[in-house]
């Protein structure tokens, strides 16, 4: 059972999107977020959308495991959404429907719903193209400049790693301290959340005084292959910027141009669009 | 020069007085180019006296010295553990990254050499361990064989002289064990390492040039196969037993077949039987 625990949910494919250097898609997806916040209407966060929908179906994750990664917000957004409605400021002007809900309320409501769930579904495609591995170089290398100021970048990076590394062999510890206790009688799944939390403290113990025991070995498996911090360290894998890492810069660029430009001209927009409907 | 040379060391975990001794005025020398096995109970001293080479501990009187360079001085570590790698008992605690490449590599980075050294530094421990297939894989994904064999392959990426395996097959099933002593009579064969091999397994101690005895800690007995196996009472004494084929030599013995002695392995002792089977 635990040891199906990977971490992240890396979808793997060979697609345009997953050849991205790691960087680049960290930097998108912080581009992306800001666009998300920048916009100020639906025009911007439709066009963050547009472009996320695009992403997608270059990267060949299906759909469905994007919509997935909304089910754990989905309390939260509905929870927020129901707030915004209730607690709107109706400023002068405003369309009164009833009780106390305004069509501008419903609108706001409606648009930080999305707001949130474009946020979500964005993140979950950078973990779904890139490997927990990968990610780590990324954000190593992009962290480097820190450097300059005596941060200990390498380091944190190899910290990182080795956790990473770690949660295969820590998941299959616990389901052995669990069939150990399991065999002398323990009881896991009955009673009512606080004795079955209780119950768990005999696993995290055990687990515990061997997670520091395997890293009293590791360090010593680290000294003896000549492990001796970052100073004459060199890196075997290097990551390089390539012609596809340029082309999503360049159309992240225009796209937070285009959001800028729907907020500023939105109003003309909106405009536009109803003396077209009427 | 010797390879390794340990000079009455002693040795005792923590410093406090009345705790007892696990290496007493202890003294050894390992000629370079041969392959010894290390045998004694547990507690015997064994994993410490490994821990001693590549200076994990320091001895508290006596020296040891691989290559000539004393463990004791701190400058002389990088480079012992650049001559002398060590291949531990559990493959899960001496893994660094998720991936078989990124953690070979792990050694060759940590000595600084240029991406295009490390490389073939990569192809090269992974193509004697067999494990090629496996680059792009994860490590937890292997079995114990093959993470111990990548284990093997991390340590020899750094081209040491000395590998040093410290119980390393002792987590493995027999074919485990095969995969990786097969690897280790190579490097040791072809490529003339010195192989340090500790372990619980008679039939792994068969194959070495010497072995050595180690008991209330100090050296037993040392010498070749046949010499050491021939000295039951001290295997008894050290809490040891005879390899498989010698146990079914001598029962056989008992039983009346005369066998003669100094029979080790498999083959001499199937060549003992037909032996005996022409002359009826």
């Amino acid at each position: 059972m635990l040891s199906d625990v990977t971490f992240g949910q890396y979808y793997p494919s060979n697609s345009f999107v997953h050849k991205l250097d790691p960087r680049t898609k960290i930097l998108l997806l912080i581009a992306y977020i800001v666009m998300i916040f920048v916009a100020q209407n639906f025009f911007g966060l439709a066009l963050s959308l547009l472009f996320l929908a695009v992403a997608v179906i270059f990267s060949g994750v299906p759909f469905t495991s994007i919509l997935k990664s909304i089910k754990g917000i989905i309390f939260l957004v509905v929870f927020t959404a129901l707030l915004n409605i209730l607690f709107y400021a109706p400023k002068e002007g405003d369309t009164h429907l009833f009780w106390i809900i305004y069509l501008e309320g419903l609108f706001s409501a409606g648009f930080l719903a999305l707001r949130l769930v474009s946020l979500v579904m964005g993140s979950s495609l950078l973990t779904l193209t890139t490997t927990p591995v990968s990610l780590t170089d990324g954000i190593e290398s992009l962290l480097s400049p820190l450097k300059l100021i005596k941060f200990p970048v390498h380091d944190l990076a190899l910290i990182m790693s080795i956790a990473l590394r770690s949660i295969p062999t820590l998941a299959n510890e616990t389901e052995r301290i669990i069939n150990a206790q399991k065999a002398r009688g323990a009881d896991f799944d009955s009673g009512n959340i606080i004795s079955r939390a209780k119950a768990l403290i005999p696993v995290l113990i055990p687990l515990l005084i061997s997670a520091f025991r395997r890293g009293d070995e590791l360090g010593d498996a680290m000294d003896a292959r000549c492990y001796s911090g970052s100073k004459v360290r060199t890196k075997y894998k290097k990551l390089t910027f390539g012609v596809r890492d340029l082309v999503a810069f360049l159309i992240v660029c225009a796209l937070i141009a285009g959001v800028i430009l729907f907020n500023i001209y939105g109003a003309q927009l909106w405009a536009l669009i109803a003396s077209l409907w009427s | 020069m010797q390879a390794i040379e340990f000079k009455n060391v002693s040795f005792s975990y923590g410093s406090e007085d009345g705790r007892s001794e696990v290496l007493k005025n202890f003294s050894l020398t390992i000629k370079q180019g041969s392959f010894v096995a290390l045998l004694g109970r547990n507690g015997s001293g064994k994993s410490t006296c490994a821990k001693l080479i590549n200076g994990l501990l320091i001895p508290n009187e006596g020296t040891v010295t691989v290559f000539g360079m004393s463990t004791a001085e701190k400058d002389n570590l990088f480079e012992i553990r650049k001559r002398a790698g060590m291949v531990f008992q559990n493959p899960d605690n001496q893994q660094i990254a998720s991936i078989v490449e990124d953690d070979v590599a792990f050694g060759p980075e940590n000595i600084g050499l240029d991406r295009e050294e490390i490389k073939k530094r990569i192809d090269f421990a992974l193509k004697v361990t067999g494990t090629e297939g496996f680059r792009d894989s994860q490590v937890a994904r292997l079995s114990g064989g093959q993470k111990q064999r990548v284990a093997i392959a991390g340590a020899i990426a750094i081209s040491p002289d000395i590998l040093i395996l410290d119980e390393s097959t002792s987590m493995l099933d027999p074919k485990g064990r095969q995969e990786v002593m097969h690897v280790v009579r190579t490097l040791n064969k072809e490529k003339g390492m010195t192989v340090i091999d500790i372990t619980h397994y008679m039939d792994e101690a068969v194959e070495a040039d010497e072995v050595l005895i180690l008991g209330d800690g100090v050296v037993k007995a040392q010498g070749s196969p046949d010499e050491i196996f021939a000295k039951k009472d001290i295997i008894a004494e050290c809490g040891l037993e005879l390899p498989r084929s010698a146990k079914i030599a001598e029962s056989l013995k008992k039983a009346g077949l005369p066998l003669g002695d100094g029979i080790l392995t498999k083959e001499s002792l199937s060549e003992r039987l037909c032996e005996l089977l022409r002359k009826i």
